[in-house]
């Protein structure tokens, strides 16, 4: 069994279909990006692996204890950043922050002196007079001041600043490296490509592609900016090769990830003046699967 | 002032099922308890009768100065018994709507949106007095045609729309207290609070006003609401004192809401603690922490009221010890009787308003969810049965807080001023008695929350008929299985020797299930 374990998940609302068949699974000491755009079932997911809607049909474990059942038992090891905190405006943040700590158990006093610090959180006001990203700070130390086996995080810094942000980061990689694992769905791809060691993307409730950055990005293609001392012709007849653009002095084009190799030895017949190779970012990755969602819709 | 117009027609969009149930309902019940009064005071003995029961400083105090004896109509006898409650209910009316259409809004970031529009800064306030101008003018005209056409003897139709415009009118004075209180507090709990704070002291002046000291009830608006002598005299100052007044503070509002920022009431707001306090560390103490100032509020108001009530009670037993020749008129009476039967119907009505802060309490949980503040729970280690419990636990006490100072108030006050004292066990027994009737509200309203929480509204609705069921049951001449439909109706009465404590323990019996069905589906359910 893994950490982890999502099998055969759906959740209908009435006639709604929100997640179709949903397979992922999560090792301990990993840290897990789960992306897709909005609407796409992510916080939905997130729910029923909080115990908060039952699975329709499937299986849903975390740490080998059904989420739904054993929920209470689960959430004892478990911290959660919503997206949205929603927080009892006539509380003040100190007041919020100490019963969530105290609600959970195993947390201390000391690293939640230090986090509202590091995050500079002013707990004496009350919750209604916080901004967007203040009350974001809440649930934020609120989670990392206990001690848990699993993070999860969703759309953790909307509303933070970049200084913010990267403490943010600090803080995950600081669990990452006590064996804690991490579930964090975000919209901010850079984040989730700097944080992630394997990455699901989920469109309209389904899963449609997963694995470690590297595997997916051989599915796809490498940009490349090649000028060459030789004039360049015939590359059109070339296999894998994709939207040709040229400029004054370089050609830039789209390649197959496989291809690749065969297509530099042509290219070097050439006299290669300069080449630069860029792998995909999550971004082209996740842009692909985005208009590809759209064409399809397109279609029908 | 820019976009009023277009702004009106979105706070009726928004509101219109709202609006439609109130109208109807406060017309229908008045209308319907009109045509009721043809058929049951067919003679002028009877109505004479009627008369004289209302006569007496115990009446006076729950529902006005009423009327001279000899003056008395059928309209006169429909007035007495139904104006200040219906004008009541139509404060509670302008209270939550003013409240929400400007507070509230301002509070959940709806004002927001609607100020970065091409709309002027007063646009919104004024929109939504506008509104609640014509639902106060329509609500008067529909009451005044519904009463014309009705025809009692002795209505006439300048009375009849006199009758509409009062409540009207009182409505208005309200609302525009309430948009003044708006400006003060910052949040629309504490408008709401100010507001029905307001109501009370206003009740319990009125009360105190009509028994004994006239000037004190000239100050208060409802004591303008019951002095126009409709059907009687028709005076129309008082109509004119209610809009003047609301106009004032309607004023107020509109001036004060230029001069703060938006956000932020007049009132100060400190700065909290950085730390929570122990108690406020699980469940149950913030559930308590979040209902402790409503609980407060309410306990106050029903205690203040039952001790005005309490203080007029030797007055009462007096008068009908006085009048001996209202006897003949009476069933089955002799003095204590009336005394008793005045304070079983007190601890009725009140008992009823006890519920509201239990229900209140219990809702919250449907409330906090749609707010999305029960996912604070949910994704830590807490049980719904845990959160659910403390709901409960919070709005079990309060009816047993909030029963006792009924018991308390009315024995405090009555002491010295009765020939035959109250005893304060019978009494705390005669209101305590109530407490299963409570509580199978209480466990209705868990039932919704826990299987059909969209529909748990309908909660209040269920109070409404309680109250009419208690109030106009016998005169609207329901069929038997209706009033039984009220837990109320199926209390003992204590004045009797025997008392059979089947019901009691059975309407327990039924609390305790409702609940127990609701927390199983509460356990069941999605949470949103």
């Amino acid at each position: 069994m893994n950490f982890v374990e999502i099998k055969g998940l759906t959740k209908k609302f009435g006639k709604f279909t929100a997640l179709n068949n949903i397979d992922l699974s999560m090792n301990p000491g990993e840290i897990y990006g789960f992306i897709g755009p909005n609407g796409a079932g992510k916080s939905t997911t997130i729910r029923v692996l909080l115990g908060m809607l039952k699975p329709t049909s499937g299986q849903v474990t975390i740490m080998n204890k059904d989420a739904w059942k054993d929920a209470v038992e689960i959430h004892k090891r478990v911290s959660y950043v919503p997206g949205e905190a929603n927080l009892w405006p006539n509380l003040t943040g100190g007041e919020v922050i100490d019963l969530f700590l105290s609600i959970r158990g195993n947390s201390s006093q000391k690293k939640r002196d230090e986090l509202i610090e590091l995050f500079d959180l002013d707990p004496s006001k009350k919750c209604r007079a916080y901004s967007k990203g203040n009350r974001q700070k809440i649930a934020l130390i609120s989670a990392f001041a206990s001690e848990s086996d699993l993070y999860i995080l969703d759309e953790p810094t909307s509303g933070l600043d970049p200084l913010m942000e990267r403490i943010f980061q600090e803080c995950v990689l600081n669990v990452k490296k006590q064996g804690k694992s991490v579930l964090l769905s975000s919209h901010i791809l850079s984040e989730v490509e700097k944080l992630c060691d394997r990455v699901a993307i989920i469109r309209e409730g389904q899963i449609i592609e997963k694995g470690t950055l590297d595997e997916m990005r051989h599915l796809t293609r490498t940009k490349v900016t090649v000028s060459t001392r030789k004039t360049l012709d015939g590359i059109e007849n070339i296999k894998g090769i994709h939207n040709i653009a040229q400029s004054s002095n370089h050609l830039e084009f789209q390649a197959d990830t496989e291809e690749i190799g065969k297509i530099i030895s042509y290219l070097s017949t050439f006299e290669i003046l300069k080449l630069e190779c860029s792998p995909p970012t999550l971004e082209d990755l996740f842009m692909r699967h985005y208009e590809g969602n759209h064409s399809s819709k397109g279609d029908k | 002032m820019n976009g009023t117009g277009k702004l009106i027609k979105l706070l009726v969009r928004q509101n219109a099922l709202k609006i439609t149930i109130w109208i109807i309902s406060i017309v229908a019940t008045t209308v319907s308890v009109a045509f009721a009064y043809g058929d049951v005071y067919k003679t002028k003995e009877e109505l004479y009768g009627f008369a004289l029961t209302m006569d007496n400083p115990a009446m006076k105090a729950m529902l006005g100065p009423g009327y001279d004896v000899e003056k008395y109509n059928l309209g006169a006898a429909l007035a007495t018994e139904m104006l200040l409650f219906t004008a009541i209910a139509i404060i509670i009316m302008n209270i939550l709507f003013v409240s929400s259409s400007t507070r509230k809004d301002e509070e959940e970031g709806r004002l927001e949106m609607i100020r970065a529009l091409p709309t002027g800064r007063l646009s919104y306030l004024m929109a939504s007095g506008i509104k609640i101008l014509m639902l106060n003018l329509l609500l008067s005209i529909l009451t005044g045609i519904g009463l014309g056409l009705v025809g009692l003897e002795g209505v006439t139709w300048e009375s009849s729309f006199l009758y509409g415009a009062i409540l009207g009118a009182t409505g208005l004075c309200f609302a525009g207290l309430t948009s003044f209180f708006a400006q003060l507090s910052d949040t629309s709990r504490g408008t709401s609070s100010l507001s029905f704070g307001a109501l009370i002291v206003f009740y319990i002046f009125r009360a105190i006003g009509d028994v004994s000291l006239e000037g004190l009830a000239l100050i208060s608006p409802l004591g303008w609401t019951v002095r126009t002598g409709v059907f009687v005299d028709n005076e129309w100052w008082p109509v004119l004192a209610l809009i003047v007044t609301g106009v004032i503070f309607a004023g107020l509002a509109l001036y004060l809401n230029i001069k703060r920022d938006i956000n932020v009431g007049i009132l100060p707001t400190r700065s909290g603690r950085e730390r929570a306090l122990w108690y406020l560390k699980t469940s149950l103490g913030l559930t308590w922490k979040l209902e402790r100032n409503s609980i407060i509020v309410w306990t106050l108001g029903i205690f203040l009221m039952s001790a005005a009530f309490g203080a007029i009670l030797g007055d009462l037993e007096t008068y009908f010890s006085d009048m001996e020749y209202l006897q003949a008129f009476l069933p089955q009476g002799d003095e204590t009787d009336m005394t008793q039967r005045f304070i079983t119907m007190l601890i009725q009505i009140m008992s009823i308003f006890t519920a509201i802060p239990a229900v209140l309490t219990i809702l919250r949980l449907k409330k906090d969810e749609k707010l999305g503040l029960m996912e604070n729970f949910y994704s830590r280690a807490l049980s719904r049965n845990k959160v659910m419990s403390s709901h409960t636990i919070i709005a079990f006490l309060s009816t047993i807080i909030m029963q006792g100072s009924i018991g308390l108030g009315l024995y405090l006050t009555s002491i010295g001023v009765m020939e035959q004292n109250l005893v304060l066990g019978n009494t705390m027994v005669e209101v305590f008695i109530y407490l299963p009737a409570i509580w199978v509200i209480i466990g209705l309203s868990l039932l919704f929350v826990g299987t059909w929480s969209k529909g748990s509204s309908l909660v209040w609705l269920y109070i409404v008929f309680t109250f009419i069921v208690l109030y106009l049951g016998n005169l609207l001449d329901f069929p038997q299985w209706l009033n039984d439909l009220s837990t109320f109706n199926h209390i003992p009465e204590i004045s009797q020797d025997l008392i059979n404590w089947t019901p009691v323990y059975a309407l327990s019996a039924l609390a305790l299930f409702l609940g127990f069905v609701g927390f199983t589906g509460y356990n069941k359910r999605d949470i949103q």
